[in-house]
């Protein structure tokens, strides 16, 4: 069965999986993020139309006001 | 000038100083993070820096911030550039006292080798790290997450993906109407700052 890794943690894929659909399977709810997708940013406006291939790493990196 | 050149930097790595010397950082917010980021730079002997920040100095800003109770009411940038000076007159600095928007972020910050993101605003820091690697993906951004608080020094560390490095905690929330706190907002710059003298040491060989 074909997996992405999330943040080092190995998710199940699936076909027509969104980066929306990943932030949901891993249930964060943070809303400051930047995302990238095999060190590829995407940008929030396209989180609901990017596809994730089987087998990419996605890193989901939280930002916290200070400073 | 020459004499206090020699005389200033004779503590100074000369090969580690030739590359600063060359470097130009951009520094994006001028409070907490990018007034302690300038002066370590400045001190490190970076040839020019870009400093942008709409705000002005207020008095709680001294709890944290490299200000003087006389800068208060001044723009942060000019405040800060004054501060700089008192302390080298070889690092060049350019000042933008304009929010930083995705519209003129290109402008501001074009010319820079590497830019350090020290908002305050989750938001805005959102905004900042994105616009720059959709502009200039090939670029070093460091950027701060998770500074709030006291103590804590072993959770402090370094993540990087690919050109975007990320310093602090990750953490850390503030509480409402709680700012962070002078000694871990300035260790976070200063891992930042150092970060970049790393990286511009690296370009320089390379």
């Amino acid at each position: 069965m074909p997996q992405i890794t999330v943040n080092g943690h190995q998710i199940p894929w699936q076909e027509g999986m969104t980066v929306r659909d990943v932030l949901t399977a891993m249930n964060y709810t943070f809303r400051m993020l930047v995302i990238k997708i095999d060190g590829q940013l995407v940008k929030k406006q396209d989180w609901d139309s990017t596809l994730v291939p089987a087998g990419s790493d996605v890193s989901v990196i939280h930002l916290i006001s200070g400073g | 000038m020459e004499r206090l050149y020699t005389e200033l930097f004779s503590g100074h790595d000369p090969n580690q100083l030739q590359a600063w010397q060359k470097a130009v950082v951009g520094i994006a917010g001028a409070g907490g993070l990018g007034s302690n980021i300038a002066i370590a730079l400045t001190r490190a002997g970076i040839g020019k820096l870009i400093i942008a920040d709409h705000d002005s100095v207020s008095t709680a800003n001294l709890t944290r911030q490299q200000f003087f109770l006389e800068q208060v009411g001044l723009l942060k940038v000019d405040a800060l550039k004054d501060n700089l000076l008192r302390i080298s007159p070889y690092t060049s600095v350019a000042t933008y006292p304009i929010r930083v928007t995705p519209v003129n972020l290109e402008s501001i910050f074009a010319g820079a080798d590497i830019l350090l993101e020290a908002f305050d605003d989750a938001a805005e820091k959102e905004m900042l790290i994105e616009t720059w690697q959709s502009l200039f993906p090939d670029k070093t951004i460091i950027a701060a997450s998770g500074i709030a608080g006291v103590g804590k020094n072993h959770l402090l560390h370094t993540e990087r993906s690919g050109m975007l490095y990320l310093v602090g905690d990750g953490v850390s929330e503030l509480e409402p109407g709680i700012s962070p706190v002078s000694a871990r907002v300035a260790i976070v710059a200063n891992l930042q700052a150092n970060l970049c003298l790393e990286l511009l040491l690296q370009e320089g060989s390379g």
